[in-house]
């Protein structure tokens, strides 16, 4: 079994919900990186998906486009992502990396050569926002060859029949997109939500994370009533941004919000 | 990518692209999930209606009546006369309603949007044309408008933000990035995924998600069945040459479409070299980019070793784009069409020279077409023919000219 696997379903199996950080890697600077995926771990984070920034991130909101704009100020490449991946598994061989981007800078650098060197550096899934399954084909056998877990995205909008390709597809978890709209937005619909989410589970044991407007204890713990897994990206981003200054209090501040997600996690989970 | 040699493709039989919008390896549908079922969708609506006689009956009608067409061919005789080699003749985009071939485009979207029951329109725009052309026709229809342009680009073209807030759009400000017409296109992405159930995308060039590279060429290819029919009534036979401005390319795929087959039509597609090839500050992809995936298609990227975007400059703001249209990628890997550079200078030389010789001043974006047709003019002989296409007016260009020229209006 895959380090994601082994994650996923031993939470599953302890009854337990993931906990799915998002952050721009080297935003705001590239050494900050590491200790705060460390950080995130200590504070009950299950699975980190570290964000590559792109300079055209059209299916991210403001908060998350500000952040690949500060990691590309000092020129925070896919090289330097996959080096600081290598870096975090120097100390944590066991918390699985998502890789979360888009696909122009995984061109550049060859689907072959990026599939072979990210899985030495050691990230367990690729989620790539602007490549539905019809284009992933050669990308994602080169992924899975490696090892990796091609991630896809089921999207309100996507009808039974997409959502069960997709499921055909995807690997590690799927991940459901709770809404019409760019990461970060709000006024999410739990009901319509979990609806969604049964389709999928009639197409896929795999686990279930969601992700897209879940920004505190209240909408985690909904997220999680329905699903195994809840991706917090821009509540998180939001806060490395308000002490970008600083960054003992980034990895205080993160810190701090992710413990209070953790209780209403299991909550739901109990 | 790239090709060891030329692909083969056969032009009698030219059926790109696929059902997947595809043209070789480039176009597609390179979106977050959350686009693919609308796009989907769109792409079953135009198909139906492309084929429907009654929607292809209003649209000749709007044609004709709303944006006058069909456009002229004039012959430049006196600019001819200067350049000493070929025939001149120039397409006349500039006489469209609205002062650009942009138009040819909105009406048909605009007429599917009707069809499709979305009331709501949006688009990008660079230098204001399309989002002028967008804003007309979403007045015209009585359908809401947002158009959303750079903030870089707002200054530039202050003229163009009037028009279309006259019309009754609401311009909204870019500034992410490099707050201009790349991102422009990402935040009107970002609002069709939010608003997608009343939100119709009128995608002002041949690039973004299938199948837009191929519906907005349908729409645009107008021009070249025109000037198809207008030359060989004058001439009784074909160019020998076609030359168009390549920002997105949709003007140029208008020209060169109906002309694909017809092996001794050459084809150019100028780009915009800005300050030179050599500067790094141009925005000539495919001269100088390489292919890679931006704003839902594969296709030529100006881009740095990592696979960032990289702002482009040049002094047309509508040429001022990192990428271009996908089938203009194949059309150059096959070789079919030659695509080469003018840089700020050169076109701007063409804008003085066709305003002083013919009396039409033509868009800056048009001058490149008109800088790189003069000198192939010359190499040519006096018995063979080319046709430009004058894609716009250059009524609104007159400060940028000015103020290079250190006269403030």
């Amino acid at each position: 079994m895959t380090r994601l696997q082994t994650c996923l379903t031993g939470l599953r199996a302890a009854g337990k919900k993931a906990l799915i950080p998002y952050v721009t890697a080297g935003d705001p600077g590239k050494e900050v990186t590491v200790p705060l995926m460390h950080a995130m771990v200590e504070a009950g984070a299950a699975v980190i998906e570290l964000g590559v920034p792109f300079s055209d991130p059209m299916a991210d909101g403001p908060v998350i486009q500000r952040a690949a704009e500060r990691a590309l100020v000092h020129g925070t490449s896919l090289r330097d992502v996959l080096a600081m991946v290598g870096e975090f598994r120097q100390k944590n061989q066991s918390t699985p990396v998502i890789l979360m981007g888009y696909l122009n800078p995984v061109e550049v650098m060859g689907y072959e050569r990026f599939a072979r060197e990210a899985a030495a550096a050691g990230v367990d899934g690729v989620l790539t926002v602007d490549m539905p399954p019809e284009e992933a084909g050669d990308l994602a056998a080169q992924l899975e060859r490696q090892g990796i877990a091609p991630v896809f995205l089921v999207a309100p909008t996507s009808p039974p029949a997409r959502v069960q390709a997709i499921c055909a597809h995807a690997r590690g978890f799927v991940y459901y997109v709770s809404m019409k709209g760019v990461t970060g937005a709000s006024h999410l619909d739990f009901a319509a939500v979990a609806q969604k989410i049964s389709i999928i589970r009639q197409h896929t044991d795999l686990p279930v994370g969601i992700g897209f407007g879940i920004k505190d204890a209240d909408s985690a713990a909904q997220a999680a009533a329905c699903a195994d897994a809840v991706v917090v990206g821009s509540a998180v981003v939001q806060r490395v941004e308000d002490n970008r200054d600083d960054t003992g209090r980034i990895l205080a501040a993160v810190s701090a919000f992710l413990r209070t997600l953790v209780p209403a996690l299991q909550r739901a989970a109990g | 990518m790239s090709f060891e040699q030329k692909p083969d493709q056969n032009w009698k039989q030219y059926q790109l692209p696929d059902t997947r919008g595809h043209f070789g390896p480039y176009g597609g549908r390179f979106v977050a999930e959350t686009l693919m079922e609308p796009l989907l969708e769109l792409t079953a609506a135009y198909e139906k209606y492309r084929r429907d006689p009654q929607f292809q009956q209003e649209l000749d009608l709007d044609l004709a009546h709303y944006v006058g067409r069909p456009s002229p061919l004039y012959f430049a005789e006196r600019w001819t006369r200067e350049l000493g080699g070929a025939r001149v003749y120039l397409k006349r985009e500039d006489l469209n309603h609205t002062g650009a071939h942009k138009v040819n485009n909105t009406v048909g979207q605009a007429l599917l949007a009707k069809r499709m029951g979305k009331t709501r329109i949006i688009a990008e725009t660079g230098a204001g044309q399309h989002g002028v052309a967008s804003a007309t026709v979403a007045a015209r229809l009585g359908l809401e408008c947002v158009v959303y342009m750079g903030s870089e680009d707002i200054k530039r073209q202050a003229i163009n933000v009037y028009r279309m807030r006259l019309l009754g759009a609401t311009v909204v400000p870019v500034t992410s990035g490099s707050r201009t017409l790349k991102d422009a296109l990402n935040e009107a992405m970002r609002d069709w995924v939010t608003n997608i159930d009343n939100t119709f995308y009128i995608i002002g060039t041949v690039a973004g998600p299938h199948p837009y590279p191929a519906m907005v060429r349908d729409f645009q290819a107008i021009i070249g069945r025109e000037a198809r029919a207008q030359i060989m009534e004058r001439e009784q036979r074909l160019p020998d040459a076609l030359v168009a401005c390549v920002g997105g390319g949709s003007n140029a795929i208008g020209l060169f479409y109906p002309f694909l087959a017809d092996a001794a039509v050459a084809m150019y597609g100028v780009e915009a070299a800005g300050h030179g090839l050599a500067s790094g500050q141009h925005a000539a992809t495919l001269c100088a980019g390489r292919p890679g995936v931006l704003h839902g298609n594969r296709t030529y990227l100006i881009e740095d070793d990592n696979g960032q975007i990289i702002e482009t400059h040049s002094v047309s703001a509508g040429l001022d784009y990192p990428g271009v249209g996908p089938e203009h990628a194949w059309l150059k890997d096959t070789g079919r069409v030659s695509y080469v550079p003018i840089d700020d200078n050169e076109a701007l030389q063409a804008f003085h020279d066709l305003t002083r010789m013919e009396g039409i001043i033509p868009a800056l974006e048009s001058s490149h077409a008109l800088a790189y047709g003069a000198k192939l003019a010359r190499q040519l002989r006096q018995d063979q023919i080319i046709i430009i296409n004058l894609s716009g007016r250059g009524d609104k260009d007159i400060h940028t000219v000015a103020a290079r020229e250190g006269i403030t209006i």
